[in-house]
């Protein structure tokens, strides 16, 4: 029987460096050129499937613009399995912003959160300011993963996607394995669940 | 911030993040601020850090309490009961994706000098210590009309009308003591005073029935909770307002509202920056919270009362609950002599609100006299040793004016009750007044995410 997981995934970054757009590229394979800030959905959902059968289903938050002015809730992060810090590698600045967050995931989200680091707009390699080099060197200093991507043409988004994927099941704790509930992150839910409607008679009283 | 907004929004307490979030979805265009570094107003719920930053700044948390990102502590102890009105806002926007939820393990009532489980329907009454055998059978025979009753139906009322006779003459007529009245007014109806005796009885008969189902929904208590505490919500429904293009700007000094020669809004200033919107919505503590506010000198807000709120952590359950992990017990007013009921809401480490072994315990009540922490003494003897206490009186502001003639609509402070549902008329008494049509939950089919 093949495995399957499911995992909470959180994106950040500085605005503009493309989250939204590679979620898109990620879950739809879409791009859009003139796409504004996040306007749209709770979270999307995507399944990787392994080599091995094993299917990894990640349910991926958006910041819906909430990261713009230091305004994310700590909600966000809350039982995050990973986090995919983008940057923008035409744009050095980025990188820095990028380091922020990553000292904030350290501070603020699970010790066992797998983080990945993603220079976006490959696509624009002629401006490039970070190179290779660089944060590939401080990916492996802070223990993260680190890729390439362009969310416009495609290249390198769905690498890093399946190289989490790979990852996540080998860490992940026990209670995260198998989750079967749609919603919840991690751990299955063990709490009451609002929307069903009560099992017991209408009346008033269960007499 | 050089946009127009059609309103900006300012705190973000639970209150004003559903409004938000509803005014998002319908469309409107939505510039939310607080001045504050986290989310939830006075609904927030702290860290150890932020609770001492906020009550003892020169001191440090104690290093045995354990991890600060463990703690998530009230600053208002309420619960959501579970078949109220609140639920339902949680349901039709669909935050319940971004909560999980848990029971509180149980409700008692203080009686006579011990607390005992609130009994939920007749089966239980009679089973209850509270009463005496006889007490035990009239208080059965009262169960049953409250579960029988039918508006279509004439001899389901025994003779009463739930609209005119009073609650006084419903007791009268099944002939229960004093004692029984307190706790099923007190702590089923969930009445903070005696008031509601001398009125028609169908309020008290519609909170008694929420109660019951609340109860018989999920079975252990009528109330649910958020795991990680309260301050949750809020940041659910900031999250939905964002989705649907909300603005949020957090640790923004508010220094001015802005205001035309009529008075009517204009914007809000914060340092050298104005941002403009049509209408503004903010708590109390952004207008004046009292006084009177800025170049207007117009008193916007008033004083109506105020509470006070022991946040106590023990190292024990509370004594007398058979060691539950949470529990509210109400001690109605009469019992102690009071106007005004004490109420003890208590939560730990199951919600995810504090390191294991530690109990977060909240007395609270409405405060009556000079010496406000005296009058929560007969909360605090209930707990067993404190190992520590937070104590705060507050006010509670209520609003002039209905924000109708210059566009500036305030929101009330959370009041004593130990559960959301005044919170809620207030999102619908807010939203009635800005968008001049009632706040309509549509109801929606459920959908089972694959």
């Amino acid at each position: 029987m093949s495995k399957q997981y499911q995992f909470k995934l959180v994106l950040l970054g500085e605005s503009a460096v493309g989250k939204s757009s590679l979620v898109l590229r990620f879950v739809k394979d879409q791009f859009d050129d003139y796409r504004e800030s996040t306007i749209g959905a709770a979270f999307l959902t995507q399944t990787v499937t392994l080599e091995d059968q094993t299917s990894v289903k990640f349910e991926i938050w958006d910041t819906a613009g909430q990261e713009r002015y230091k305004s994310l809730a700590p909600m966000y992060y809350r039982n995050a399995n990973c986090a995919v810090v983008v940057y923008d590698i035409t744009q050095s600045a980025s990188l820095e912003k990028a380091r922020t967050w990553i000292r904030e995931l350290q501070r603020q989200a699970d010790p066992n959160i797998v983080i990945a680091l993603c220079g976006n707009k490959t696509d624009l390699a002629a401006r490039r300011q970070v190179t290779q080099e660089e944060a590939k060197k401080y990916a492996e200093e802070e223990g993260l993963m680190w890729g390439e991507t362009s969310a416009k043409t495609g290249e390198g988004v769905n690498d890093i996607f399946t190289a989490i994927a790979k990852k996540l099941p080998l860490i992940a704790p026990p209670s995260a394995r198998g989750a079967t509930r749609g919603a919840a992150g991690a751990p299955a839910r063990t709490g009451v669940d609002l929307n069903k409607q009560p099992v017991a008679q209408n009346e008033p009283c269960n007499c | 911030m050089d946009e127009d907004y059609d309103v900006i929004v300012l705190g973000t307490g639970l209150t004003e993040c559903i409004l938000s979030g509803l005014l998002s979805v319908e469309g409107k265009k939505v510039l939310h601020m607080d001045r504050n570094d986290y989310y939830g107003g006075d609904s927030a719920s702290l860290n150890l850090t932020q609770l001492y930053r906020k009550f003892r700044p020169d001191k440090a948390p104690p290093a045995e309490l354990g991890r600060d990102r463990d703690y998530a502590i009230d600053l208002i102890p309420k619960f959501i009961i579970a078949s109220g009105e609140l639920t339902k806002i949680l349901v039709h926007t669909e935050v319940t994706r971004y909560l999980e939820f848990k029971q509180i393990a149980g409700s008692y009532v203080y009686r006579d000098g011990r607390i005992s489980k609130v009994p939920s329907n007749e089966m239980e009454a009679v089973r209850s210590p509270l009463m005496g055998l006889f007490e035990k059978r009239r208080a059965k025979k009262f169960f049953e009309f409250l579960q029988g009753w039918k508006d279509e139906d004439p001899a389901t009322h025994q003779g009463l009308d739930l609209d005119r006779d009073t609650m006084k003459t419903v007791f009268e007529k099944f002939g229960l003591e004093p004692g029984t009245q307190d706790f099923i007014g007190h702590a089923m109806a969930l009445y903070l005073d005696d008031d509601y005796i001398t009125k028609p009885a169908r309020p008290a008969y519609d909170r008694i029935i929420l109660y019951t189902s609340s109860m018989a929904r999920y079975g252990k208590s009528p109330y649910i909770y958020p795991l990680y505490g309260l301050g949750e919500l809020p940041q659910a429904f900031a999250r939905l307002s964002a989705i649907y293009g909300g603005t949020y700007m957090l640790d923004k000094p508010i220094d001015e509202i802005v205001t035309d020669a009529s008075g009517k809004f204009v914007g809000v200033r914060s340092g050298g920056e104005t941002v403009k919107a049509k209408q503004v919505i903010g708590d109390p503590s952004y207008f004046g919270a009292g006084q009177a506010a800025g170049g207007s000198g117009k008193v916007r807000v008033v004083e109506e009362g105020r509470v006070i709120r022991a946040i106590c952590f023990l190292k024990h359950p509370i004594p007398g609950t058979d060691d539950l992990d949470s529990c509210q017990i109400i001690i109605p007013q009469n019992q102690v002599n009071r106007r005004n009921d004490i109420y003890i809401a208590m939560v730990s480490s199951t919600h995810n609100v504090c390191a294991k072994d530690v109990y977060v315990a909240i007395v609270s009540t409405i405060v009556e006299t000079d010496i406000p922490e005296k009058e929560i003494v007969p909360g605090l003897q209930l707990l067993g040793p404190i190992y520590d206490k937070f104590v705060s009186v507050t006010p509670i502001f209520t609003p002039t004016s209905d924000g109708k003639s210059d566009n500036i609509f305030i929101t009330r402070s959370y009041d004593a009750t130990s559960h959301f549902e005044t919170v809620v008329q207030d999102v619908e008494d807010v939203w009635k007044r800005i968008m001049e049509k009632d706040l309509v939950l549509k109801k929606r089919d459920l959908e089972v995410q694959e």
